[in-house]
């Protein structure tokens, strides 16, 4: 019987020729990336406890991201204890302040297709873009990850999304991701594998099957994986990797999935999430014109370079409404150099949008941009549960970068293709 | 192990286990505000050895294990639910929190009173008398209970190596 993708990964990396669905394996873990806020801080203590080091620190990136830069003593003690860790450990790897560790690993060529690897935060399956297969875990997991280089996993059954037709103007994978939150629900992965196929996705560039892979968290999916073409390669190459042997990671014609699902992107509208769950996503006509206090691009899902080109096709010559914030966080450094040199940043900053620095900034409500109470925020980010960006009645609604910032011009959401 | 019931509705999520903006307080006051934008009086009320049981997709959201660690913190003894985040169901074992699925919380209200035996999933609902399917903890997550979480477990395993 043919094997996905995932099924060849995770036999690879357990040491065998095939898996079996359901089955209990260790794994080899190729890579483990972690952040500031779940690793050193988090790591540290028990592996003092242990008295162990890390297994191989050729095989660990740490980015600090979630509290960087740093806004108070607190975050500023945690971002010195990643540093101390960091050089106590010899991680050769350490990227401080530099982006967000899911932007950032692949883009220092971290990631290459076959790799079985593990993230310490639960956008980890933007790796699956690359053609990898990797998955979020918590803190005392990847204790147990850095001090044993494996890890256990149950097989995933394989979900396939297939998605046909050609993306309408003013749309983007963000929308593509949201359509299948609200179709298929927070609960729809089921912390199985999803494989997203077809030719929309192939027609996709790097940047935006890593928004849909990253969004395979909010379908509850354990991770989420494209198979490997040129484009990938391409990527990789370009980042200083090694794209190795892609072609042998590719789903056989006869794997078997748990299901397939059909997605027609030819008619797709622009897509948004109503507080406070992704799964709230519905066509931009459908959702009330909400009064907007804060449009913010930031994060993995959306500040790559890809989502601020985006914002400044929609802003160019024009102005924020007057009296809101529009907050443009770029999710890298690296990112931020792309943009400037291209003069999509003056276009931003002439729209008056403001800038912060590279890094998670307000998305998960650990930086910079925070809500006050009852305000309300339109974000190019993955994720709206309740408080998460700020405080406990804040609220936040979901859209694509195209959305977000056509909505900023107005004041409150609107269809992008309307003022592009 | 018996306790007394919380019950929460579906896709109970990390960020009101552990909202972002107390992530980087101490443990003790971050689980001051556990669930506080659902339950207010969770935090103050609950009592060592409850029970927190919640519908679908419990825990899903942010792979921050603090979500787990504030219950266990404020003395939970186990979750109940039909399905939960695949990291947060990780995490919790890895602490020491046993997480068990059962489709049959429908059964289960607040304050009551359970038992519950990890190995069979089986639920006693005292409270009512009534016998509850739970599906059985996995073995290599039993060996992570009788160790008391991820950390004991390998300290026992690497000194055995040693």
């Amino acid at each position: 019987m043919g094997q996905s993708i995932a099924e060849k990964i995770i036999a690879k990396a357990a040491g065998k020729k095939t898996v079996q669905t359901g089955e209990i394996v260790t794994c080899a873990v190729d890579l483990a990336m972690i952040h500031d806020s779940g690793g050193p801080r988090r790591v540290k203590p028990a592996m003092e406890k242990l008295g162990v080091g890390v297994w191989d620190p050729a095989k660990i990136v740490l980015v600090s991201d979630h509290f960087a830069p740093c806004t108070d003593a607190e975050s500023a003690a945690i971002l010195k204890l990643t540093r101390e860790w960091a050089a106590e450990q010899g991680i050769l790897n350490f990227y401080d302040q530099q982006g967000i560790c899911h932007v950032v690993t692949p883009e220092r060529g971290h990631l290459a297709p076959g790799m079985f690897a593990v993230g310490g935060d639960s956008h980890s399956p933007t790796g699956g873009a690359f053609g990898c297969y990797m998955f979020g875990i918590g803190a005392t997991d990847m204790l147990g990850v850095l001090v044993t280089g494996e890890t256990w996993i149950k097989v995933p059954e394989t979900i396939r999304i297939n998605w046909s037709g050609q993306l309408g103007t003013g749309l983007a994978a963000k929308d593509m991701a949201l359509k299948m939150c609200a179709t298929l629900g927070m609960d729809g992965g089921g912390y199985q594998a999803i494989q997203y196929a077809g030719e929309t996705i192939r027609n996709l560039d790097m940047l935006e099957r890593m928004t849909l892979c990253n969004m395979a968290a909010e379908l509850g999916a354990q991770a989420g994986i494209i198979e490997p073409d040129e484009v990938t390669a391409a990527y990789v190459e370009a980042a200083g990797g090694t794209p190795g042997d892609w072609r042998d990671f590719q789903s056989d014609q006869d794997a078997t999935y748990a299901v397939t699902h059909e997605f027609d992107a030819t008619n797709l509208e622009p897509q948004v999430a109503a507080p406070h769950s992704p799964a709230n996503a519905a066509d931009v006509s459908a959702i009330e014109k909400a009064e907007i206090d804060q449009f913010y691009i930031g994060a993995c899902t959306g500040a790559k370079l890809g989502d601020l080109k985006m914002a400044a096709s929609i802003l160019e010559g024009k102005k924020v409404a007057k009296g809101k914030r529009l907050t443009i966080a770029p999710a890298s450094s690296q990112i931020l150099t792309q943009a400037t040199k291209q003069g999509i940043i003056e276009i931003l900053l002439d729209a008056g949008a403001s800038l912060l620095p590279p890094g998670c900034g307000a998305c998960a409500g650990y930086g910079v941009g925070v809500l006050a109470e009852d305000e309300v925020c339109l974000a190019s980010t993955a994720r709206n549960f309740q408080g998460r960006m700020g405080a406990s009645s804040s609220k936040v609604y979901l859209a694509s970068p195209y959305t977000v910032a056509a909505s900023a011009v107005t004041g409150h959401i609107v269809d992008p293709r309307e003022v592009l | 192990m018996a306790g007394r019931v919380w019950k929460f509705g579906d896709d109970v999520n990390t960020d009101v286990l552990a909202p972002g903006i107390y992530i980087k307080l101490p443990l003790e006051d971050l689980a001051s505000h556990c669930l506080e934008a659902v339950e207010p009086n969770f935090a103050s009320d609950v009592q060592d050895g409850d029970i927190v049981v919640g519908g679908v997709n419990f825990g899903m959201g942010s792979s921050r294990e603090q979500a787990a660690q504030v219950l266990k913190a404020l003395g939970v003894a186990a979750v109940i639910a039909p399905s939960f985040g695949g990291i947060f169901y990780r995490n919790a074992f890895n602490l020491g929190l046993p997480a068990i699925v059962s489709n049959e919380i429908d059964q289960i209200a607040a304050e009551q009173e359970l038992k519950i035996v990890l190995k069979t999933g089986v639920i006693e609902n005292i409270t009512t008398g009534k016998q509850l399917a739970g599906e059985a903890v996995p073995e290599n997550l039993m060996d992570l209970v009788e160790a008391g979480g991820l950390v004991p477990y390998l300290e026992q395993k690497l000194n055995k190596k040693g």
